[in-house]
């Protein structure tokens, strides 16, 4: 489980996130919508820790991520925005790699290297050098080097972007997949449809603030179109009011 | 400390795989300096030797106006080639190439020596070039024999003696030691030492920090439950790894070339075996961490591997200023020198070539003085990469 309590935090004069408050369950798949520039990085990179909040805190699994850094990422998986690999060491090795720097043993390293090799579809190219992958092929081998300790949360930064129509549909197949097994998954987008196609709830950012938090279900039935794409623009309408 | 070995492991895995890496790490930096020196050293021996054994060419204009000059030129092994040239003419001549330096001998020549007043000769050369000065300098020695010998008959025929024309002899002793003399030809080895240091972490430091960034391999790096203080220590112990190996192919290199280099026929030796190849390592190690840490400190504020690589090429440049200042000022190994880093392993390097004895304290110094440098950069590093800004 994520917990997101009133994160705020600037960047000099530019406040970029404001007073965000969110919960992602376990089980569950919680999507971050917003348009380009909305807050949404800034305000995952708050949760795995990589940015400190200038107010609220933010806890994995109930462990705060700034008071005990180590055991609360130890629990995260990450996809960040870039998700660049290592282009002179092969897809098996990447994934060595962040597992051993999360201190899985090279037994169950192994082990698990197979399994998400096998799930996520990577036998073909496991031991290839990275440097000619496709983003498809590259965003795998990131998200296998995101799941290789097995932690029970999973965040991912926009993860669809540069991916074609296949890689997409591999890629919420996976995300379900994770789901199923019990685990958190926090994921950020700007396209809506990928949003309501997958998720159980929306958080919806604009401005540096949650502008609406419910089940997808709850905002159809709110906006009475039972489109999302009206309710969401009757949201962001709402904000430009209120802004 | 689990963690810092993963990242020295993979870093030095990966960039061994790396062809720029390998190539400036183990070709460019270490062999650079030994080749110059190689090429360099035995090009001096080339000119010595030949200027030594061949026999001075001289363009001589007026001939005629002095027999006994002339006769005295030809046994003396002068090889003259005879010319008709007024002075523009011979000016023209040097200038142009055609003639390294010539000897107009005027017509006032004859009736002056004759009437034993001074009789002019005009010597021709070309100042700025360092071979003909050595021409020159020769010439002028043989005339100024042949102007001796014609002074003592002079006084002999007049029944002086010779020898009150000589109120006061010269005597030269030159103390300088053949390995005194290497060294200042070995002077500049020590910085090529000190570069392929450098030259053999450049890129690592490069790739392991801006590399990393542009890779967009940083952030996930960064969210890991690793301690920040483990991924600098890695990364600066997989370039401290690289500069090892640079510095012991660049020390085995010089060796090689000194072996086939006959520093001797200069009146050198060069005091460069594999026993002082090795205390030259020990003396450097302490170098390695400082520099690999700095060049880690430096690129770390870097966005891209080209402004990393911007930053770095001076980088390579700073152990030059002590050096530079060593050579201008003629420094000598002292205890307060050995605090700066850099000047510290030249002077101790150049004293092991003089075979001079090393005071243990100096080497101390020296070591500490480094190692001390590396460990307040690696602190800065490591703070540095615990801001939010190295997220870029």
């Amino acid at each position: 489980m994520i917990e997101a309590s009133n994160l705020s935090k600037r960047f000099g004069a530019v406040e970029a996130v404001r007073d965000v408050s969110f919960t992602a369950r376990d089980g569950e798949i919680t999507g971050i919508l917003g348009a380009n520039g909305a807050g949404k990085s800034t305000t995952l990179r708050m949760v795995y820790g990589v940015l400190t909040p200038d107010s609220g805190r933010a806890s994995i699994d109930g462990i705060d991520i700034r008071g005990e850094t180590s055991r609360a990422r130890a629990r995260v998986g990450v996809l960040p925005h870039a998700a660049g690999l290592y282009g002179n060491l092969s897809a098996r090795e990447n994934i060595h790699y962040f597992g051993s720097l999360q201190g899985v043993g090279s037994e169950a390293l192994a082990k698990r290297t197979g399994e998400l090799a096998r799930i996520l579809g990577l036998e073909d190219f496991l031991d290839r050098r990275a440097k000619g992958f496709s983003q498809g092929q590259r965003i795998k081998v990131a998200l296998a080097r995101a799941l290789v300790h097995d932690p029970g949360n999973i965040v991912l930064d926009e993860p669809t972007n540069g991916l074609d129509v296949m890689a997409i549909r591999n890629l919420r197949d996976m995300l379900l997949a994770l789901k199923r097994e019990g685990r958190c998954v926090l994921f950020s987008s700007h396209v809506m449809q990928e949003v309501a196609a997958l998720c159980d709830r929306v958080v919806i950012i604009g401005h540096g603030r949650v502008l609406a938090d419910a089940t997808v279900q709850s905002i159809r039935e709110q906006s009475g179109t039972g489109s999302l794409e009206e309710a969401f623009l009757r949201v962001l309408g709402d904000a430009e009011g209120v802004s | 400390m689990r963690a810092l070995l993963t990242v020295f492991g993979k870093e030095f895995r990966e960039n061994l795989r790396d062809r720029r890496t390998l190539l400036s790490a183990l070709l460019f930096g270490p062999l650079f300096g030994p080749l110059l020196f190689g090429l360099m050293v035995s090009r001096m021996l080339d000119q010595s030797v030949a200027e030594s054994d061949e026999p001075l060419k001289l363009t001589i204009s007026g001939a005629d106006h002095a027999p006994g000059l002339t006769r005295y030129l030809e046994t003396q092994g002068v090889l003259l080639s005879r010319a008709n040239f007024d002075e523009s003419q011979a000016r023209a001549a040097v200038r142009g190439g055609s003639a390294k330096i010539v000897l107009i001998i005027p017509e006032e020549y004859g009736p002056r020596f004759r009437a034993a007043t001074p009789a002019p000769v005009l010597l021709v050369a070309d100042s700025a070039d360092s071979q003909t000065r050595k021409i020159a300098d020769r010439a002028r020695a043989v005339i100024g024999g042949y102007a001796s010998t014609i002074a003592q008959l002079r006084l002999q025929a007049r029944g002086v003696n010779p020898l009150l024309a000589v109120p006061v002899a010269v005597n030269e002793a030159d103390v300088a030691t053949p390995t005194g003399r290497a060294v200042v030809v070995l002077g500049f080895m020590t910085y090529f030492v000190l570069f392929a240091v450098l030259m053999g972490g450049l890129y690592l430091a490069i790739d392991s920090t801006a590399g990393e960034r542009e890779r967009g391999s940083l952030e996930a790096l960064l969210s890991l439950p690793v301690a920040r203080s483990s991924l600098v220590g890695g990364k600066i112990l997989a370039t401290c790894a690289y500069m090892c190996i640079s510095l012991a192919l660049s020390l085995t290199a010089f060796v090689c070339v000194f072996r086939f280099v006959p520093l001797e026929k200069l009146g050198m030796s060069a005091n460069l075996n594999a026993r002082t190849a090795l205390i030259f390592f020990a003396i450097c190690l302490p170098f390695v961490p400082l520099g690999a840490s700095l060049m880690t400190f430096v690129a770390s504020f870097t966005r891209s591997y080209r402004e990393a690589q911007t930053y770095l090429t001076a980088v390579l440049l700073v152990p030059t200023l002590p050096i530079a200042f060593a050579s201008i000022y003629s420094l000598k190994t002292k205890g307060s020198l050995m605090f700066i880093p850099s000047l510290s392993q030249h002077l101790l390097m150049t004293s092991v070539l003089k075979d001079e004895p090393l005071a243990a304290l100096d080497v101390g110094v020296s070591a500490a003085a480094s190692l001390g440098a590396a460990l307040v950069l690696m602190v800065l590093t490591a703070r540095h990469w615990r801001r939010e800004t190295m997220l870029g």
